[in-house]
């Protein structure tokens, strides 16, 4: 004896936002049941086990049907299947392509193809997200990748007019995808510290300051590539430290700046020629792909490594960074001050984002 | 040549990729009418084509319009090979043939394949243009409304009610054609589809037929069912209720409640103001009636019964359901009576009766009863099956034993009427039931005459009922007419119909508890909704009795007969469950009657649901009473005693909770001798028994009316069990299977209709009785626990119209499918609903304004003048009122204006897309939003752009907080779904709830095309499903119906009424809750 089939079906379509969450999450039917029984929510209703298994599977079946709405968005508005209300659709789009930091932290600067599947598992069972949840985050990113790559415009507005998703999420989104297309080497293991907020963060920057976008918000290239001319222009910055006046001059002058208004000095001054020389030298060797995707590592191993060996505060740091930065354009003989401003602007927010335990 | 119908196809999307090569789709229209058809250009490569083609012409007969549905079909084209099919729209255009339906149809369709599902899209523009005089035509009755709501439709009033109007059409079943072996599924089911559709338009074309010869111009309470015969064809039956309506043209100021659809707080209309002497036009209970018309003799009345009928040739159990008294069994046809016909018109007619459901005040006069006739015939008997005669003969029959029934009973007319049919194999089981009614013939066609004179009379001295016409009345109608006059009215129809001398069947009858001055009987079982004039007392509740019965397999005749012998005792069985549970909730009628029997190969399935009232005018129910039988044995009667200490309290907490406190009733002091020696009810559990122990059970509890339960089996003792193990609705639920709740009246605008099928499959072979009774009624529980369940987020809320069928599609398979509507109210107020005089008032006021006829009018005109007289003031009173649009003749070049807009926008679109075509070129794979949109909407995250219209759907006919103010036509549509894929569409489940859900969308696409924004009196008439989950395999079949309309809130009412339009009904819908 046994139940054959069971649905219910409404005219306007009936979701808890729980059991939602849950199928997100990627539960087994039979597990979600288990959870909304132990969850309080339900105890006064007294309810048996069968009528929330009936009602889980309901539901389940009909997120199913959604998912392949859910692929584009837009096509939820439009379609005529199911009567959702806009902020309930708004709803499933949100929670939808939400996802867990910790899955997206694994999976940044890697290249979103099918050989990433079978990782996925590795990483399942490294963040403790079921693999079903892990599908989910990883073919958005690789949707969302696909749709943008080669559109126009700004990478946000892209992401939030075809996905109709908030604005904090088309973020995250836009940083998923500047990652992936520029392979940005993440999994080092002294990047391991840095979370996946740290380099939404960096990416934000990256894409705001240093994309061509950035300069000019009418042309019709893509928002997800650095600008190939400033990145070769930033060669010309080597002069900062190939130039031995100029260097000395710029130490000088940042340290008059500082003297008695940070605690580290003695080992700013001991310093600076080596951390001037590697945030130079980062810089200058951007125009090659491979230091390009060794961006964030070099920026840890040559720059913020020495400084919290040497325990420099973060206020401090902010202070050195801010009077590196602004000192040199009191240098007479440097000219390249707007590219030196775009990429400091950049690094400075970076470091101090990334400096940290 | 008297109609043209015209189509374009504007454009697609959302299509399916048809070439894998391109993931792109090549994609052309054929439009079919008749034999007709045209085709679009190939738009190529794209899965959003812009056909916009011309207007595509069709010359045709309106016979042909009636009949046949537009026929579209999307193609992929493909130049090597033949061009794969995308899928269909079938458009029925009868809405477009009534002049005061719908005048175009225009909108985004579901592209539907009955292997497939929905496949995208289509947006179409349909016009039809009638050149001559509809009515000149003979062959087609085009302009005859169809309405499927079963009381008079909200913004119409009835000027005529003519009567009971059927048909039937019969057609070999495409699935059981020869060419069917060679041909694909699909084939096969569109075969069938466009076939059913075709009867469909065919036997509306007749009905509507009938309905001018008799001087009427629409059908209410439209029932369409179709018969599955197998082998022997598919029938496609209707039966309705002709009516001349005209619509209300009421002043403004007036109009807010006379079609106000719902009884919402804001309407307190004066407490019974349509009592007060200056009101004497729409005093329908007041009206003092002459005798001749619809008097009944005591010396005519039912001095014997005739159990059973002799024609049992086509093993035809007669079983009539009585349901005045706590017996079931009553009598048979009683053919004296029929040689004794009365003079009342309404017994000249054939069938008197009415398929409708709610009535205005004063239509009924009486109410006798349940009467119901059933009949087992068997199918590989028919001569002719491709004839209707045979059939027509069978419901003739069964139709007449109702007839019959409805005499013995008193009464001269039939409401709530329907008739339904159940098949398994060979055998198929008709089932007809009703409710005996004594009617007001005020309002009927032929006795017009004479009631209008007497309305004359009345209205000149309105404040004096005149007693002196009483004295000529017999017992039964003058005590009930003198209720009428003096008593508040709402008692009135609770009024015993026969003659308690003679009653036709034992029963308590006690005076009225409201005037004192008629005879009441002590329960009162109904097949209507509640008369909204009905004095209740708190609020009610659906109570429901299951039954299965094992039978033996069995072949042909002897199957016939084994199964038209178990019927009577199902009935009997589900009447006595019926009554038991109405005890225990301390209530005394029951209203929405519906018994079904459902046959299959090895059981056959009761399901009896119904809404369970307190009537303040019927005797307060005594409690059950449980007698043990050996009485001996101590541990015996404890154990009765705790079980009946167990009903008491049941009792008690019931009344609790459906707030039935009744006026303490000072016993028969007022002095009114009953001569009849009181007899108990009783319920005896085999029928050998119960002569001998008559005497002994006389076990006088005090109350005079205790119901004793006798446990002298196992079988009993279920039985009591399954009456106490009813779990209780969860607090904030009410649930009912009438339009609405009586004692709730103050519904929010939150409304949510659902459809939820369960199958259960029986894995045990050998099964008892008991066994399969438990799990049918658990299966029952859990469905309505699950229901609950789901819709706990609505509390307080109530389940009205909850509409249970009950099949046995399969050797060990039950399936229960509901359909029904949650609708929230305020909790605050529920407190006061219980005197809910008010309120009752307000709809009463409403419903009284429908059924007001000019009497000056009707009394010199013949029905067909009336007709045209409605006719040509149509359009002018369309004018006044405001609230309607312009006059039907602008309604075409309105159209036109349309679709000129809507090319345009087009244009527009297209100049767009090829300014940017360089830059946009990889966005237009990527996005389906129209190119020249995308930049502006970059920053706003709008959904506004979503051209989806919310359609409300409801199996009522009404809803809450919104006025209907047209109805666009009735909705009538049958589809197949198939799979061979079952497993992969997330097996029977995952499947079933893709073609409901489906279903659900296609219905409100196509009232969405026709400008409406909801469905009302929405039913699912069938849902067939078969599987077969070792081949991968599963069908199904859904008929749905339902009534298109407009509504607006009442609240933009005010502000809006008058720049209303029908064509932008978007601008006022709601967002559901």
């Amino acid at each position: 004896m046994s139940v054959e089939l069971e649905v219910f079906v409404g005219n306007n379509t009936m979701m808890d936002e729980d059991v939602y969450q849950l199928w997100l999450d990627g539960y087994a039917v039979n597990d979600a049941v288990r959870l909304r029984m132990e969850a309080g929510e339900l105890r006064d209703c007294d309810v048996s086990t069968d009528v929330v298994l009936s009602d889980t599977m309901d539901q389940f079946r009909t997120f199913q049907m959604c998912e392949k709405l859910l692929h584009s968005p837009s096509k939820l508005a439009n379609q005529l299947l199911f009567q959702i209300p806009p902020q309930k659709q708004a709803m499933m789009i949100e929670r939808y392509y939400q996802f867990d930091r910790p899955f997206a932290r694994e999976v940044l600067g890697k290249k979103l193809s099918k050989g990433m599947k079978k990782d996925l598992d590795d990483i399942s069972s490294k963040t403790g997200i079921l693999v079903k949840s892990c599908r989910r985050q990883f073919d958005n990113f690789k949707r969302v990748f696909k749709v943008v790559e080669e559109l126009q415009g700004p990478l946000v507005d892209n992401v939030q007019r075809h996905f109709l998703v908030s604005d904090s999420l088309a973020k995250d989104y836009a940083a998923i995808v500047f990652f992936a297309n520029s392979r940005f080497e993440t999994g080092k293991r002294k990047l391991q510290y840095l979370s996946f907020q740290d380099f939404a963060f960096c990416a934000g920057q990256l894409i705001s300051y240093w994309t061509v976008g950035a300069v000019d918000k009418m042309m019709e290239d893509i928002d997800v590539d650095l600008e190939k001319e400033f990145l070769h222009n930033l060669k010309d910055l080597k002069v900062l430290i190939n130039n031995k006046d100029m260097l000395d001059q710029h130490k000088s002058l940042v340290c008059a700046q500082l003297r008695g208004r940070i605690k580290v000095f003695s080992e700013m001054d001991a310093n600076f020629k080596n951390l001037s020389r590697a945030l130079v030298n980062i810089a200058a060797n951007l125009t090659h792909n491979k230091d390009v995707r060794d961006l964030f590592i070099d920026l840890v191993e040559k720059f913020i490594e020495p400084c919290k060996s040497d325990k420099w505060p973060v206020g401090d740091l902010r202070l050195f960074l801010t009077h590196y930065t602004s000192t040199a354009h009191m240098l007479e003989t440097f000219r390249y001050k707007p590219i030196w401003d775009r990429y400091m602007g950049v690094i400075k927010s970076c470091v101090l984002k990334m400096y940290h335990d | 040549m008297p109609g043209k119908l015209k189509a374009k196809i504007v454009a697609g999307r959302h299509l399916p990729v048809m070439d894998r090569a391109s993931d792109l789709t090549d994609a052309f229209v054929e439009v079919k009418f008749g034999n007709t058809t045209f085709k679009t250009d190939v738009y190529p490569k794209s899965l959003n084509p812009q056909w916009n083609s011309g207007w595509f012409k069709f010359e045709v007969d309106d016979e042909d319009l009636q009949d046949e549905p537009l026929q579209i079909t999307v193609l992929d084209h493909d130049t090597y090979s033949a061009n794969d099919a995308i899928g269909k729209v079938y458009i029925d255009i009868d809405p477009l043939l009534c002049s005061e339906a719908a005048t175009v149809i225009s909108g985004w369709l579901p592209i539907y394949d009955t292997i497939h599902g929905i496949r995208g899209e289509i947006n179409v523009l349909v016009k039809v243009d009638l050149f001559n005089d509809l009515n000149r035509f003979r062959q087609s009755s085009c302009g005859v409304k169809f309405f499927c709501t079963t009381s008079i439709p909200r913004c119409y009033r009835a000027v005529m009610v003519h009567g009971f109007v059927e048909e039937l059409v019969v057609n070999e079943d495409p699935e059981y054609q020869w060419i069917d072996r060679i041909r694909t599924p699909r084939a096969s089911n569109e075969a069938r589809q466009r076939l059913i559709s075709l009867m469909s338009g065919e036997l509306q074309r007749k009905i509507g037929l009938k309905v001018l010869e008799m001087g009427g111009n629409a059908v209410v309470g439209y029932l369409q069912c179709f018969d599955l015969e197998g082998e022997s064809g598919i029938v496609v039956r209707a039966i309705g209720t002709a009516c001349t309506l005209e619509k209300l043209t009421n002043p403004p100021s007036n109009a807010q409640h006379t079609a106000n659809s719902s009884p919402s707080k804001d309407i307190r209309e004066p407490v019974f103001g349509e009592e007060c002497p200056c009101n004497p036009l729409s005093s329908g209970p007041s009206t003092p009636l002459r005798a001749p018309a619809f008097s009944f003799s005591p010396s005519k009345s039912y001095s014997r019964q005739s159990s059973s009928s002799d024609t049992d040739i086509s093993l035809t159990p007669k079983t009539g359901m009585g349901s005045g008294g706590s017996a079931g069994k009553e009598a048979g046809p009683l053919k004296t009576l029929l040689r004794q016909q009365t003079q009342t018109a309404l017994e000249q007619r054939e069938f008197p009766f009415f398929t409708l459901s709610s009535f205005p005040p004063g239509f009924l006069s009486h109410v006798g009863g349940v009467v119901s006739a059933r009949s087992v015939k068997l199918l590989d008997r028919i001569h002719n099956p491709d004839e209707p005669e045979t059939r027509d003969a069978w419901w003739e029959e069964l139709r007449q034993e109702i007839k019959s029934h409805a005499k013995a009973l008193g009464c001269h007319a039939v409401v709530g009427y329907s008739e339904s049919t159940s098949i398994c194999e060979e055998v198929c089981i008709l089932s007809a039931a009703g409710t005996a009614a004594v009617l007001n013939c005020r309002f009927l066609q032929e006795s017009c005459q004479d009631t209008l004179t007497e309305h004359r009379l009345s209205r000149q001295l309105p404040l004096f009922p005149s007693g002196s016409d009483k004295v000529e009345f017999d017992l039964g109608s003058s005590a009930s007419l003198g209720c009428e006059d003096l008593a508040p009215p709402g008692c009135g129809f609770c009024h015993i119909p026969y003659d308690e001398l003679n009653m036709p069947f034992p029963a308590q009858l006690s005076y009225c508890c409201c005037c004192r001055r008629a005879k009441v009987p002590d329960v009162l079982f109904t097949t209507i909704d509640l008369p909204t004039e009905a004095t209740i007392t708190g609020k009610g509740c659906l109570i429901q009795a299951r039954l299965c019965r094992l039978k033996k397999k069995g072949q042909g005749e002897a199957n016939a007969t084994c199964i038209s012998s178990l019927l009577p005792f199902m009935e009997y069985e589900l009447h006595t469950q019926l009554l038991n549970k109405l005890k225990l909730r301390g209530m005394n009628a029951l209203f929405g009657l519906r018994i079904q029997i459902s046959v299959g190969e090895n059981m056959l399935v009761g399901l009896a649901s119904a809404t369970g009232v307190y009537l303040s005018a019927l005797p307060s129910p005594g409690g059950i009473q449980i007698a043990g039988k050996n009485p001996g044995d101590l541990s015996y009667e404890q154990h009765v005693s705790n079980m009946q200490r167990k009903i008491n309290d049941t009792i008690t907490k019931n009344r609790d909770i459906y707030q039935i406190n009744p006026p303490e009733v000072v016993e028969e002091v007022i002095g009114s001798p009953i001569p009849e020696p009181r007899q108990r009810s009783r319920l005896f559990r085999s029928q050998s028994e119960s002569s001998d122990e008559l005497s002994e059970l006389d076990l006088s509890h005090g109350k005079k009316d205790a119901f004793v339960l006798e446990i002298d089996d196992t079988d009993a003792v279920e039985d009591i069990h399954c009456l106490l193990t009813d779990a209780p609705t969860p607090p904030g639920f009410f649930s009912c299977n009438t339009e609405i709740m009586p004692g709730i009246h103050n519904w929010t605008s939150g409304l949510q209709m659902f459809t939820s099928v369960r199958v259960f499959r029986l894995s045990n072979a050998n099964l008892t009785n008991q066994g399969l009774n438990k799990i049918f009624n658990e299966l029952c529980e859990n469905l309505l626990k699950s229901l609950y369940f789901k819709l706990r987020s609505m509390v307080p809320c109530c389940l009205c119209h909850l509409n249970f069928a009950v099949a046995v599609p399969e050797d060990e398979l039950i399936q229960v499918a509901v359909t029904a509507v949650a609708m929230s109210f305020h909790k605050d107020q529920i407190q006061d609903s219980n005197k809910s005089g008010e309120d009752r008032t307000a709809m009463k006021v409403i419903t009284e304004d429908q059924l007001q006829f000019p009497m000056e009018l009707s009394a010199e005109t013949t029905p067909a003048q009336l007709l045209s007289a409605a006719k040509n003031s149509g359009p002018s009173d369309c004018s006044t009122s405001g609230l309607a649009r312009a006059p039907s003749v602008d309604y075409s070049s309105f159209a036109d204006r349309c679709s000129t807009w809507i090319e345009q926008l087009r244009l527009r679109a297209h100049t767009i897309r090829r300014g940017s075509i360089k830059t946009t070129s990889s966005l237009e794979r990527g996005s389906p939003l129209p190119d020249g949109r995308s930049r502006s909407l970059r920053s706003t995250r709008s959904f506004h752009g979503s051209s989806v219209a919310v359609v409300k759907m409801t199996p009522l006919s009404f809803i809450p907080g919104a006025k209907i103010i047209k109805y666009l036509g009735i909705i009538n549509m049958f589809f197949i779904r198939e799979t061979t894929s079952l497993r992969e569409e997330g097996g029977v489940s995952g499947f079933l709830h893709t073609f409901i859900a489906e279903v659900f969308a296609m219905v409100r696409a196509h009232v969405a095309a026709l400008g409406g924004n909801a469905v009302v009196s929405y039913s699912m008439k069938e849902c067939v499903f078969m599987e077969n989950p070792n081949k991968n395999q599963a069908q199904c079949l859904i008929n749905v119906s339902g009534d298109a309309v407009i509504f607006t809130r009442e609240t933009d009412l005010e502000t809006s009424s008058t720049q209303l339009q029908a064509a932008n009904p978007q601008s006022n819908e709601d967002t559901p809750a």
